[in-house]
C-alpha cells in the first residue's frame, strides 16, 4: 500500500534529519504537548473507552470483594457440637513489631534482666517427638502425641531476650534448630546462621545474648572459650526490664501434596522438641531470686511444654513456633491482601483491549493517517499514545487496587474472615504495583497493537504472555516448578508485585503462586515487563517509521 | 428492525435457493472464505501445539516419589494442555464472526444470504468440525505424551497407574471429552462474538468468561460457593469430563459437567442469532 499521494509529506528517510532552527524547536516543544492533549481528547471522546476503564477499576473492586465475601469458613470442633462460623473458628495470631502476623508459642524459662546484662548456656541436646507418619492423630484433644522419636527440620531451643511474655514481642534469640545449625534470630522475620551441624553431647554448643540498650549480640562456641559473634540486631520499644531466659518449641509437622489443577491436602499435626541446658552463667543485674517456667501462647496456654531443673541442668520441653505466621502452611486460617486483587487479570484483560484498540482502532478507522499528516514525527505520536495510555490506566489501577483492598479488608472483617495483616509500605507497593503493572501492560499492548495492528492478534498475543501464565500459575494448573518459570520469564513476573507476605527460609509452608507467592522480589517482577514493554515500543517505533501508514 | 440489505430480486432468489438446499450453500461459502485465508489454519495449528506442548510440560514436571500416595489423575495431568488449547479454540472462533464486521464483509456475506441464521449455523458447523478434527489430534497426542513421560516420573503400572491409553474407559471418556469441549468452548466463543462484534472485545470478553472461574476459584474459600463455580462456571463444569479418580467427590458428573458447558454455548449461540437477527449489520 502506497500513502504517497495521500500524504505528501509524509518523511520518507527515517534519518532525515529535521530543519533546524528556532521556529522548529518552539513548534517541537508546542508540538509535544498539543499531541498529548489530540491523543487524551481522542481516548476520552470514545466512549466505549471510557466505559471499558470505569469497568475495568469495577470488575477488580467487585472480584476482590467476591474474594473476600466468598472466604468465610465454618468449623464444627472434633467432640462435635454445633457448626460455628466466622471469627468463631479461630484464634487471630498475634501481630509482631513489624506488623505481621506471628507465631509466638514456646516454653519459656524466664527472670527480668534489669537493664545491660548478658546470659550464657551450654546445649547439650536437643530431641523431640513426632506425630505418626500418616498425621492419624489419636482421638481427643488432650490425647498425647508422644508417636515416634524425630525432630522437624526448624525445631529449635536456646536463649531468648524477650520485651515480655505477650505474643507478638519483640525479642532476639541465639538457638539451636535440628537441620540448621546455630541461628540468632530477632523479632520474628530477623534470621542469622551461625555455627553448622547439629547438637549433641559429644558436639555441644555454647551460646550467648549480650544486651546493651535496645543492641542485642549474639555469640556462638564450640568449647566455651573461643567465641564468634554471629550478629547484632536493634529492637526498638525494648522496656528496660526485660525478660530473659532458656526456650524450646517445636513447629507442626507438615506433610502437603498438591494436586494439579485442583489446590492441596495438607496434614498439619503438632510436634515437641527437648533441650538440655547446663554452665548457666549470667552477668548484669537480675532482680528476681529463681527461675519461672511457663507457656507463652496466644491462645489459653493449653500448649504443651515444661521444665526440670537439678543440679545445674535445665530440660526444657515445647511446642509451637517463633516466626512469622504465613498463608500458605497447612491449616492457615484466612485470606491474604494479595487474594483481594485477585481482580486485577480481569481488569488487565479490559486494560488491553482498550489500549490494543487505542491504536488499531485508527488503522481500522484510517484516521493513522490523518495523525500521522498532522504530526510527521511519528515516534512522538507513539510517545504521546503511550504516555496518554500509561497515564489513565495507571490512575485507573491506583483508583481500582485502593478500593479493592480497602473494602474488601472491610467486608472480610465484617463477615468475621481472618485476613493476613501486611504492614503499610507493603500495602502501599501492592497497590502502586498494581497500578504500574496495568499502565505498562497497557503501554505492551499499544506497543503490539502498532506492530500488528490488528485488534484480534494484539489482544490475542498480549493476553497471552501476560494473563494466560498468571493464571496458569495461580489457579495451579500447572505443576509449581513449571508455574515458578512462566512467572520468571514472561511479562507475568510482574505479577509479583502483589505478594502480600515474605518468603521466610525459616518457616515451612507452601511457597506457591496459588498461595500467593512469586519467585521474583517485587521489582524484579515489574523490570520484567517493563522490559518486554520498552522492547515491544521500540519495534513499534521502528516499524511505523518504516512502514507506510 | 429496518434491514440494511435490500430484499431486492437477488435477495429473494437466495432465499428461495436457500429453502431448497439447506444449509449447503451457506456451508459452501463459508468453506470458501474459512480456506482462503492463512489465519484458521495457524490457529488450528496453535491449538494443537499449544495442546500438546503445555500437556507435555504439565507431564514432565511431576513427580512421585518412592514411597509417598501421589492424589494425582494422571488422565486429567494428561491432558492439562486443553485449559491453553482452548483459548487459541477461542481466538479462531471469535475472528470466524468478528472479521467480517471488522472489514465490513458481513454486508456481502448477508447481502449473498440473507438467512441469517443459517449464515451462523453453518459458520457454527464449520468452527466446530474443524475444531473436532484439530481437537481430536490435540487430545491423542497430549494421552500419547503422558504415556511416554508418566511412567519415568515414578506413575508405573505397579504403583496403581496403568498406561494412559485410549482403550481404557475413563481415559477415553476424557479425551473425547475434552474434544466436546474445545468444540463446544469455540461455539460459545462464535456466540458471544456474534453479539459483541469487535474482535478485541469479543476475545476480552470470552478469555475472561472462561478464566474467570479457575481464578476465583483458587481464593474461594467458602464451600458453598465453591460448589457453585465447580457446577455452574463454564470452564470449571466443562473440564469435570477429564476427570477419572474421585468421581463422587466431584460437584457435578462428568457428563452433566460438559451439558452445563453446552448449555453455556448454546445461550451464546441463541443470542448470537437473535443479535445477528435484529441489529443491523
Amino acid at each position: 500500500m502506497t500513502a504517497g499521494t495521500v500524504l505528501p509529506h509524509q518523511p520518507r528517510e527515517p534519518g532525515q534529519p529535521h530543519e533546524p532552527g528556532q521556529r522548529d524547536q518552539r513548534a517541537g516543544r508546542d508540538g509535544f504537548s498539543s499531541l498529548l492533549h489530540a491523543e487524551w481528547t481522542k481516548f476520552r471522546t470514545v466512549r466505549g473507552w471510557v466505559i471499558g476503564t470505569v469497568v475495568a477499576v469495577l470488575v477488580i473492586v467487585a472480584l476482590g470483594l467476591f474474594a473476600a465475601g466468598a472466604s468465610g469458613s465454618s468449623c464444627q470442633s472434633t467432640n462435635g457440637g454445633p457448626v460455628r462460623s466466622g471469627s468463631s473458628c479461630f484464634t487471630a495470631p498475634p501481630v509482631g513489631p513489624g506488623g505481621e502476623a506471628v507465631s509466638d508459642t514456646f516454653y519459656f524459662v524466664r527472670q527480668p534482666l534489669a537493664g545491660s546484662g548478658s546470659i550464657t548456656v551450654r546445649i547439650t541436646s536437643l530431641t523431640g517427638l513426632l506425630p505418626p507418619a500418616n498425621g492419624n492423630l489419636p482421638g481427643g484433644p488432650n490425647a498425647p502425641i508422644d508417636t515416634r522419636p524425630g525432630l522437624v527440620p526448624w525445631a529449635k531451643a536456646g536463649i531468648i531476650i524477650s520485651g515480655g511474655t505477650t505474643p507478638g514481642s519483640a525479642y532476639a534469640a541465639m538457638m539451636v534448630t535440628a537441620d540448621h545449625g546455630v541461628r540468632l534470630q530477632d523479632d520474628y522475620t530477623g534470621d542469622t546462621a551461625g555455627q553448622p551441624g547439629a547438637v549433641s553431647p559429644a558436639s555441644p554448643r555454647w551460646l550467648r545474648l549480650t544486651r546493651s540498650g535496645d543492641t542485642i549480640t549474639g555469640y556462638d562456641s564450640a568449647d566455651g572459650t573461643h567465641w564468634t559473634a554471629v550478629g547484632t540486631v536493634h529492637l526498638t520499644g525494648l522496656p528496660s526490664t526485660v525478660q530473659a531466659g532458656l526456650f524450646a518449641t517445636s513447629p507442626a509437622w507438615q506433610a502437603i501434596s498438591q494436586n494439579f489443577g485442583g489446590g492441596e491436602n495438607g496434614i498439619i499435626a503438632p510436634s515437641q522438641d527437648t533441650a538440655v541446658f547446663d554452665h548457666l552463667s549470667r552477668s548484669g543485674r537480675w532482680p528476681a531470686s529463681a527461675w519461672a517456667g511457663g507457656i507463652v501462647d496466644a491462645a489459653d496456654g493449653s500448649g504443651v511444654g515444661g521444665y526440670q531443673q537439678a543440679a545445674g541442668r535445665f530440660t526444657v520441653t515445647g511446642s509451637g513456633d517463633i516466626a512469622p505466621d504465613v498463608p500458605g502452611q497447612a491449616g492457615d486460617i484466612g485470606t491474604t491482601v494479595t487474594q483481594h486483587l485477585i481482580g486485577t487479570f480481569a481488569g488487565l484483560i479490559v486494560v488491553i483491549v482498550i489500549a490494543t484498540m487505542f491504536i488499531t482502532a485508527e488503522y481500522r478507522r484510517r484516521l493513522i493517517r490523518v495523525t500521522l499528516t498532522a504530526s510527521p514525527r511519528r515516534g512522538r505520536v507513539l510517545a504521546a499514545k503511550a504516555i496518554v495510555i500509561g497515564a489513565v490506566t495507571f490512575v485507573a489501577g491506583l483508583a481500582a487496587a485502593a478500593a479493592a483492598i480497602v473494602i474488601s479488608a472491610k467486608l472480610a472483617q465484617a463477615r468475621g474472615a481472618y485476613v493476613y495483616p501486611v504492614p503499610w509500605p507493603t500495602e502501599l507497593r501492592m497497590v502502586a504495583g498494581t497500578a504500574a503493572l496495568i499502565a505498562v501492560a497497557a503501554v505492551l499492548a499499544l506497543a503490539a497493537g502498532t506492530m500488528l495492528r490488528r485488534s484480534a492478534a494484539a489482544v490475542t498475543v498480549v493476553i497471552v504472555v501476560i494473563v494466560l501464565p498468571y493464571i496458569l500459575a495461580a489457579a495451579s494448573i500447572l505443576p509449581v516448578g513449571a508455574a515458578d518459570w512462566l512467572l520468571r520469564i514472561t511479562p507475568a513476573a510482574a505479577f509479583a508485585l502483589q505478594q502480600a507476605t515474605p518468603q521466610y527460609a525459616q518457616v515451612t509452608a507452601t511457597y506457591s503462586p496459588n498461595s500467593g507467592y512469586f519467585p521474583l522480589a517485587p521489582w524484579a517482577g515489574l523490570a520484567v515487563l517493563c522490559g518486554y514493554a520498552a522492547l515491544a515500543l521500540g519495534l513499534a517505533a521502528v516499524l511505523l517509521r518504516r512502514r507506510d501508514a | 428492525m429496518s434491514q440494511a440489505v435490500p430484499a431486492g430480486p437477488a435477495g429473494l432468489a437466495g432465499v428461495r435457493r436457500l429453502d431448497l438446499s439447506g444449509l449447503r450453500d451457506p456451508l459452501r461459502a463459508e468453506w470458501t472464505k474459512l480456506r482462503t485465508v492463512a489465519g484458521p489454519a495457524w490457529l488450528l495449528a496453535g491449538t494443537i501445539a499449544a495442546t500438546v506442548a503445555v500437556s507435555a510440560a504439565a507431564t514432565a514436571a511431576a513427580r512421585c516419589p518412592a514411597g509417598t500416595a501421589c492424589p494425582v489423575d494422571t488422565t486429567k495431568l494428561s491432558l492439562t494442555g486443553v485449559q491453553v488449547g482452548q483459548a487459541v479454540v477461542a481466538v479462531l472462533a471469535v475472528l470466524a464472526i468478528s472479521g467480517e464486521y471488522s472489514t465490513g464483509m458481513i454486508r456481502i456475506t448477508l447481502t449473498a444470504m440473507p438467512r441469517r441464521s443459517a449464515v451462523l449455523a453453518a459458520k457454527a458447523v464449520l468452527v466446530a468440525g474443524l475444531v473436532l478434527a484439530a481437537g481430536g489430534i490435540a487430545a491423542a497426542g497430549s494421552v500419547l505424551a503422558g504415556r511416554i513421560l508418566l511412567p519415568g516420573h515414578g506413575f508405573t503400572p505397579a504403583r496403581g497407574f496403568p498406561l494412559e491409553s485410549l482403550a481404557s474407559g475413563p481415559t477415553l471418556r476424557a479425551a473425547a471429552g475434552s474434544v466436546l469441549y474445545l468444540v463446544l468452548i469455540a461455539l460459545l466463543s462464535l456466540g458471544i462474538a456474534t453479539v459483541i462484534r469487535d474482535t478485541a472485545v469479543a476475545t476480552g470478553v470470552v478469555l475472561g468468561l472462561l478464566y474467570l472461574s479457575p481464578i476465583t476459584l483458587s481464593v474461594v474459600t467458602n464451600p458453598v460457593w465453591s460448589h457453585r463455580i465447580e457446577r455452574y462456571a463454564p470452564m470449571n463444569a466443562g473440564l469435570t469430563i477429564q476427570d477419572t479418580i474421585g468421581l463422587r467427590g466431584l460437584a457435578i458428573s462428568p457428563w452433566g459437567g460438559l451439558g452445563v458447558l453446552a448449555a453455556w454455548a448454546a445461550a451464546a449461540l441463541l443470542a448470537g442469532a437473535l443479535a445477528l437477527r435484529w441489529h443491523d449489520a
